[in-house]
């Protein structure tokens, strides 16, 4: 009876009891350094920002900070980055699920599988200060695009009023690292389509357009509205790649933020928690949808 | 089918417009540095700026400082979590998930406010303090990406058994952390490091709000003060980019396959 708890094998166990004890002090101790860490420098630098969104500067409990987010230059920055948020991870999941549905699905030779899945990795992590350069260097004024354009379709493109320091801009260049990334999250979903749904469907009498409208997209919408929160999110909180396109020339909250911190933070430092905390509620909205809506489409892909 | 087909060659073209559009755009921009004639000038002049290197260099040791913290943290955290405490595991994916949820403006917004001069745990105080600091913040970035790698590496291994047999051998938790997991799961860890190398490298939020001369910053003021070396620049990075990937991919090769038993 004494040998029945946990692993008792050694010889030299003589009351069980007190080995309990040790081993559930020392599974603290293995992950203490780690929760200590996560504390430090994630749990407790984020609580500082929500705890000083609500406070005053002498530490009392306020609603003014929020309130002082209804003003509208600062509607107007949220407003443009929900705006390019959402429409770089609309068109983001779109693309990239027309790409991904033809790599996996579209009778494409295999060897192309790898190539894009490889590029999509280098892609959706080649963001930040490089990727606002290489679209400056492209879309600018003497880029090589707006010289094709130019030379050989007669298309003056800033004569059309594109401007890439804008929000169409921004969403063009953000969509160089939202579409690798929804290939890379979709194409797992789709791989789980099995083959045998659409021959299912079209023994049934089902046309291809009733495939999709009743049983594909419905199978692949957590997936694809998961991947959506995701982008979402993932542009929201992007500050590097339009700092350097714009400078701080265009609003956006991140931008606003950014400087906030560098320039006027004496000036009145709560409006900054404030502001920060706006961007973790919506960030933590979107990933909440993220995670329970991949919890759901992850029944299908096995 | 054929119609399909069809559908499928556009919408890959057209995507390879897109993405190649901007490389080629940026890598013709770069070599027009001298004017009427290609030349591989705005390189030259990026790389034999003293700037640049040493830069370069910060964010080199930054990337491996935070390799180096970043495992030595997750291994024996994950390792602990799958043999001892597997309840923990929907906490610990909470916790890891995180940094994806925060944006890293806001992190390093109360890392400023948590450990300024006037705090407890003065870290800005002094140039070595805010490298540790802005250290700890990049483990926090690589945090998602690391944690989840080397989990789904302990995953293909027996944790349990291993540890066992290396116990009743004799082994303390430092061998067998350092002898026996460790080299098990050296693929995970690899490519955890690469893609971590890549995120730091080129990191910019973090290291210009604590005002570090990383590589990040740097770029963003040759940005706003030249026309061509940037380019010369999102060349580099993107090289950079893609060699981490690669190595991923070729490190990934040797991965040991999960057990064939069943759990």
């Amino acid at each position: 009876m004494t040998f029945s708890t946990g692993e008792g094998k050694s010889p030299l166990v003589a009351a069980p009891v007190s080995t309990a004890r040790r081993r559930i002090s020392f599974a603290w101790l293995g992950v203490a350094p780690f929760l200590l860490f996560a504390l430090l420098f994630l749990i407790l630098p984020t609580m500082k920002i929500v705890i000083g969104s609500f406070q005053t500067s002498d530490g009392g409990f306020t609603l003014a900070n929020i309130a002082n987010l209804f003003q509208p230059s600062i509607i107007a920055a949220y407003w443009i980055s929900i705006k390019i948020s959402v429409a770089s991870a609309l068109l983001g999941c779109f693309f990239g699920f027309l790409i991904a549905w033809a790599m996996v699905l579209g009778g494409l030779p295999g060897w192309l599988r790898s190539p894009i899945l490889t590029f999509s990795g280098v892609a959706s992590n080649f963001a930040g200060i490089p990727l606002a350069f290489a679209f400056l260097a492209t879309f600018g004024r003497l880029g090589l695009a707006t010289l094709i354009l130019r030379d050989w379709f007669g298309v003056n493109l800033y004569g059309l009023g594109f401007n890439l320091l804008s929000f169409g801009g921004l969403t063009l260049t953000y969509l160089f690292f939202q579409i690798p990334l929804t290939i890379l999250i979709i194409t797992p979903a789709l791989d789980g389509m099995r083959r045998e749904w659409r021959e299912a469907a079209s023994m049934l009498g089902a046309t291809g357009f009733q495939y999709w409208r009743m049983v594909a997209l419905p199978i692949l919408w957590p997936s694809l509205l998961g991947t959506f929160a995701l982008l979402f999110a993932n542009s929201f909180g992007a500050v590097a790649t339009a700092y350097a396109l714009t400078g701080s020339s265009l609003s956006i909250v991140p931008i606003l933020l950014f400087a906030q911190i560098r320039g006027d933070v004496l000036q009145d430092p709560h409006l900054g928690y404030a502001l920060a905390f706006g961007m973790i509620v919506i960030t933590g909205i979107a990933n909440f949808i993220y995670i329970w809506l991949r919890s759901r489409s992850e029944r299908w892909v096995k | 089918m054929r119609a399909n087909r069809l559908w499928s060659w556009l919408f890959i073209a057209l995507g390879i417009v897109y993405f190649a559009l901007p490389l080629i755009g940026t890598l013709e921009f770069s070599l027009k540095l001298r004017r009427g004639a290609y030349s591989l000038d705005a390189y030259w002049a990026v790389l034999g700026d003293p700037r640049f290197q040493q830069t370069f260099m910060y964010s080199v040791l930054m990337a491996l400082a935070t390799i180096v913290v970043g495992v030595l943290l997750v291994v024996p955290t994950a390792y602990w979590v799958r043999l001892k405490l597997p309840r923990w595991r929907p906490f610990m994916e909470f916790i890891t998930l995180l940094p994806l949820v925060i944006p890293p403006i806001v992190i390093v917004f109360g890392y400023i406010r948590l450990y300024n001069t006037s705090s407890w745990l003065p870290l800005t105080g002094s140039a070595m303090g805010t490298n540790v600091l802005l250290m700890f913040g990049y483990v926090v970035l690589a945090l998602p990406y690391m944690y989840r790698a080397v989990d789904t590496g302990l995953r293909a291994i027996d944790v349990t058994t291993l540890t066992e047999a290396a116990q009743s051998l004799g082994a303390g938790w430092v061998t067998i952390l350092s002898r026996v997991i460790l080299p098990n799961v050296a693929v995970a860890v690899l490519s955890g490091a690469f893609l971590t190398f890549a995120i730091v490298i080129g990191e910019f939020v973090m290291a210009a709000l604590l005002s570090r001369p990383a590589f990040g910053p740097y770029m963003q003021l040759l940005g706003a003060n030249r026309a061509y070396e940037p380019a010369a620049l999102a060349v580099i990075a993107f090289a950079i980019t893609w060699a981490c990937m690669a190595l991923i991919q070729v490190v990934s090769r040797f991965a040991p396959k999960p057990p064939e038993q069943l759990h």
